[in-house]
């Protein structure tokens, strides 16, 4: 490793115009003529909209456009899709309602857009959008997802009918009924997996721009995947042919999954921009964020695990009510499915795995993929019950977990997926250690003489990342291949252009995509620049979520790293009259092994173009791109140990320890790595004990502002101890598994199983807030 | 925001008067519960009148035991003040841990009064130390002063130009934030001065800050935390609200109580 190279703790090049205010934003974006924009939406939850009356707010200052649902179809455009199809276990298949980006006959749920009004200021939009007559005639309300299922529950969408929109089953059912009938023991829980905003700091916005001479759109957005929102946008919304549509998203502030998505507002805006003939732009406020981005979680599960007399796992069953909310976003089929059920294996070797999912619509905001996607939601299910198993079977939960553990690979799981690599024991054993968790019962005892209850938890979670082999998607039902692409360009003078499909919204890309060419060459990284974000300068790219930029984004690097590296050698061999094999680049030098003729890196890149003496037949240019295809998910895996303390005067959590030990494979940034794991376990500990969604009966979000809804603050975090092991992941060049998610994912269970552990009572709900742990504590006095 | 015409008072004689002028005017200080409603547009007064920048609304002075805080005094400023510090730390402790920095630095003794926002924290301290509040045009005794949610014995024109009070012996603040909003959820504010005892609570009644009566009954015959463990606290017309049920809070309220009183006796002065 160079200085920067791969395993450097490389400073973050992006972070001084971040932190100096002078990142370029979606909503810092000025064109001329640019107009505001603000939306009417839905007060009730589920209503027939019987009239749109547009005639005073049409009259009022500054108003350039007010336009309904019903035009915005009778120009084509099309209703928002889910992009991956799943199959009810009876073979047909989900039962998509329809959503148009603009509603026309109904609404259901609150913030459901309605109108589009456009005008000079923003003021002068939202005082329009007043003005706007919508007339209602309410109708009954569901928000509960178990409730929704009954029968006489209100009916969203003539589509699905019971508001179920696929009733899924993945594992053999009858040979994990088989084993439970021999089973020794049979541990049953039930769960339920929290509603969370997402509550990026940067809100949505967007900007549409319409250029009539060249009958071409340029739409700006806060993304995470500016490919894929052209391509849908171009495929199904009928917004413009892909060579007509420019889609740019700049820096952008958080995504954490909830900017994956295509939302109405951007294709309104694109298509408001050719009816008004201006430029239209919108930024959604705090409030408007809360109640119309994607939503995470919100499942209701049964689970229950059977052991043999020897306390091995022999069969786990697990069904799952998943919350989809009012309509079936971008891809929210495949978070309760092929990205929760097919983790349930977990690190353990489990011979028969039968799951349920039943998904449905209800009357809240959309549900779909947030930071983990899923898998938090399968490591709640599987580290909660093998928690409470080991109280039950009063053993070590340690101890039951290693009895346990996978130890050989390939591994073959019940549930699809094929774990490459893992030394779970490792990660076990470095958490255990530093976490001192043999000494616990001690510090238990001397919290006890403080009055204090104290309690240890742990969670042995894995996860997959990469996402994820194009046919092996595209076989479970997604609508597109998750292959990633990269250019490497050199320019005349050595320096580096890096083109990426990947998107950063946070992750520190320019950097750690930069020291891969420093890995290469021996540059500089300020000598290398990361293009991404923009379909016109990134030919095609799939975007950043689902902790994939390294494993498949750097992949695709590497890929066309090394068909430049082969180029370069073979310039640098005819200059230097030698035999290409021996040709070796080190520290920015290009030198003929053994030795002393060398040629600064330059000078080939300059040979490159000059084309002055190339080999024969070589054709001029040192630029290079390559796609790269996963061969399997990566699997991240490890171990998170979480110790509190409770107040039980008040219920009051602390957390006065938290240990993560985690294997994501080689390593190629350990500052930028820790800095993820960190904001991981911060969003899983504020799932765990903070953050919750409420819709009251009448679907109204009552926590709709940061007056209700808590997101984390420093003083509810301890000082993490987190550290890594590493299994190199076969399944990519650089040996890396992704680290992005892996906080989310591990801690919720381990906060929750050292809450239970401190007050005696297992029946506890997410998020522990000190109301529901004094609860809970005075329900075992 | 809907458009508003803004107006800074140098006076409190021109404040009145801008009032008295305006079509739907509101008094500005710290702004710290105004301009978010402003800006959720569930408030649209046609004027605001900034009090801010008058000079006699401002500063604490400290005589003997007597106390006067200028209305537009920060948060900040109280809790930073030493001399006060050292005659009625509660209060400057209190000020402490309003809401955040931003809040404390821009949030006035003043406006949190006027607005009488149940889960406030100085309307506890002013009932439990007899503050009197002083107006532009009359003193009212703290007792009088807080007459329900939102709500105080203020006419629609009348400016609070200072409180004043007269430190007890001993007195303490303890509050169980909401987890989300920092707002108390039970705040109590005890003062004891020789045999008298008073114990007011915030964040917690459906009418706002209240008299904990059998609590300073309980304390006035024996001060110590042991004399409030059987005392009862009734659910009966406590808030309950999704960060706590009526019962949780009942059970904060007297929590945070033995606390104070704790903190009160274990404290020199």
């Amino acid at each position: 490793m160079g200085v920067e190279g791969i395993g450097a703790r490389v400073l973050r090049k992006e972070d001084k115009r971040f932190i100096t205010g002078k990142g370029r934003y979606t909503d810092d974006m000025v064109v001329p003529g640019m107009k505001h924009a603000a939306f009417v939406r839905s007060p009730h939850a589920h209503a027939k909209v019987t009239s749109i009356d547009a005639e005073a707010a049409k009259k009022m200052p500054g108003v350039i456009g007010v336009l309904t649902g019903k035009e915005l179809k009778a120009d084509g455009i099309g209703n928002l899709i889910c992009g991956w199809m799943v199959h009810s276990k009876d073979g047909s298949p989900m039962k998509m309602g329809a959503w148009s980006p603009l509603a026309t006959d109904a609404v259901r749920y609150v913030g459901d857009a309605v109108v589009i009004v456009v005008a000079d200021t923003k003021g002068q939009a939202r005082d329009a959008a007043e003005a706007v007559e919508v007339t209602y005639e309410e109708l009954p309300v569901v928000v509960n997802a178990v409730a929704a299922m009954k029968q006489g529950a209100p009916q969203l969408h003539p589509e699905a009918s019971g508001n179920l929109i696929f009733d899924w089953d993945l594992g053999d059912e009858k040979a994990t009924s088989d084993a439970f009938a021999k089973a020794a023991h049979v541990t049953k829980l039930d769960i339920v997996n929290n509603r969370l905003v997402p509550n990026a700091m940067e809100p949505r916005a967007t900007l549409g721009v319409y250029d009539a001479a060249e009958d071409h759109f340029t739409c700006w957005t806060t993304s995470q995947n500016p490919h894929v929102a052209r391509l849908v946008m171009s495929a199904f919304y009928n917004v413009a042919p892909e060579n007509k549509l420019r889609v740019i998203a700049p820096d952008v502030g958080g995504g954490f999954g909830s900017k994956i998505f295509i939302y109405p507002e951007e294709v309104i805006c694109l298509w408001a921009s050719k009816k008004t003939g201006v430029p239209v732009k919108w930024a959604a406020d705090r409030s408007e964020s809360f109640l119309a981005d994607a939503h995470g979680r919100d499942h209701a599960t049964h689970a229950e695990i059977a052991f043999d007399k020897d306390n091995r796992i022999v069969g786990l069953k697990v069904q799952t009510v998943a919350n989809f909310g009012a309509y079936m976003s971008l891809f929210s089929s495949s978070v309760p499915t092929y990205l929760y059920a097919t983790l349930l294996s977990g690190q353990y070797d489990i011979p028969a795995i039968h799951a349920n999912v039943k998904a449905v619509y209800t009357n809240t905001a959309p549900v779909d993929a947030y930071r983990g996607a899923g898998r938090p939601e399968a490591s709640f299910v599987v580290e909660r019950i093998m928690e409470t198993a080991a109280r039950e079977l009063k053993v070590s939960p340690a101890e039951l977990r290693r009895k346990n553990f996978i130890r050989s690979f390939p591994h073959q799981t019940p549930v699809i997926m094929t774990y490459d690599a893992g030394d779970f024991d490792a990660t076990l054993d470095a958490a255990t250690k530093a976490a001192d968790y043999a000494g616990f019962e001690k510090r238990r005892d001397e919290a006890a003489k403080r009055g204090k209850l104290r309690g240890i938890g742990m969670s042995c979670y894995i996860e997959a990342c990469g996402i994820a082999p194009s046919a092996a998607v595209g076989s479970l039902g997604a609508g597109v291949g998750l292959w990633e692409s990269a250019e490497v360009r050199v320019n005349a003078v050595g320096t580096i252009e890096i083109l990426t499909g990947s998107h950063s919204h946070g992750q520190g890309h320019e950097t750690t995509f930069a020291q891969l060419a420093a890995e290469r060459f021996g540059v500089p990284i300020d000598s290398v620049s990361i293009v991404h974000g923009d379909t016109d300068k990134v030919q095609m790219g799939m975007g950043t979520y689902g902790s994939r930029s390294g494993a498949v984004g750097m992949s695709a690097i590497v890929k066309a790293l090394d068909k430049v590296e082969a180029k370069a050698k073979k310039i640098a061999a005819h200059l230097l009259e030698a035999d290409e094999a021996d040709i070796e680049i080190k520290n920015g030098d290009v030198k003929v092994a053994g030795t002393d003729k060398s040629l600064p890196w330059f000078q080939v890149a300059l040979a490159a173009y000059t084309a002055h003496n190339l080999p024969s037949g070589m054709e001029p240019g040192l630029k290079e791109g390559a796609f790269y295809d996963p061969s399997n998910f990566t699997f991240p895996g490890g171990c998170h140990i979480c110790e509190v303390e409770i107040d039980p005067d008040t219920g009051t959590t602390e957390i006065v320890q938290f240990v993560a030990a985690d294997d994501f494979g080689k390593i190629i940034n350990p500052m930028i790595v820790e800095g993820q794991v960190h904001g991981g376990l911060a969003q899983g500990i504020g799932q765990a004990l903070l953050e919750g969604t409420h819709y009251d009966d009448s679907g109204q979000l009552l926590t709709a502002s940061y007056m209700d809804y808590t997101m984390p603050r420093a003083q509810n975090l301890p000082s993490f101890n987190v550290m890594t092991t590493e299994t190199v992941c076969p399944s990519n060049p650089l040996g890396i598994k992704g680290c992005g998610e892996a906080g989310a994912i591990g801690s919720p269970p381990a906060v929750i199983n050292a809450i239970t552990d401190a007050i005696h009572n297992n029946d506890l709900t997410m998020p522990a807030t000190p109301q529901i742990v004094w609860a809970a504590i005075q329900a075992v006095k | 925001m809907y458009e508003t015409q803004y107006h800074r008072a140098t006076s409190v004689e021109g404040a009145a008067r801008l009032m008295g002028e305006a079509e739907d005017g509101k008094y500005l200080a710290g702004g710290m519960t105004l301009i978010p409603t402003m800006k959720q547009r569930l408030a649209s007064p046609s004027d605001l009148i900034d009090l801010r920048r008058i000079e006699a609304l401002k500063g604490i002075k400290i005589d003997g035991r007597k106390v006067r805080i200028g209305a537009v005094t920060t948060h900040y400023d109280v809790s930073v003040n030493e001399e006060l510090a050292k005659i009625c730390p509660a209060i400057t402790n209190l000020a402490s841990h309003i809401g955040d920095p931003q809040v404390r630095n821009m949030g006035t003794i003043g406006g949190s009064i006027a607005n009488n926002d149940p889960a406030a924290d100085y309307p506890s301290a002013m009932l439990a130390l007899d503050a009197t509040i002083i107006t532009n045009q009359r003193s009212v005794p703290a007792s009088a002063f807080f007459t329900g949610l939102f709500e105080t014995a203020l006419e629609p024109d009348e400016i609070i130009t200072a409180v004043e009070f007269t430190t007890p012996d001993k007195a303490a603040y303890k509050k169980f934030p909401n987890p989300a909003s920092l707002y108390a959820m039970a705040g109590v504010f005890v003062a004891r001065s020789g045999d008298r005892v008073r114990v007011a609570v915030t964040g917690a009644g459906e009418n706002g800050v209240y008299r904990l009566k059998d609590a300073e009954t309980a304390l006035a015959s024996s001060f110590g935390p042991s004399a409030l463990d059987t005392l009862s606290v009734n659910p009966d017309g406590l808030l309950s609200d999704l960060h706590a049920t009526a019962e949780y809070r009942a059970n904060l309220v007297k929590v945070m109580a033995k606390r104070a009183v704790a903190e009160i006796a274990n404290r020199p002065m």
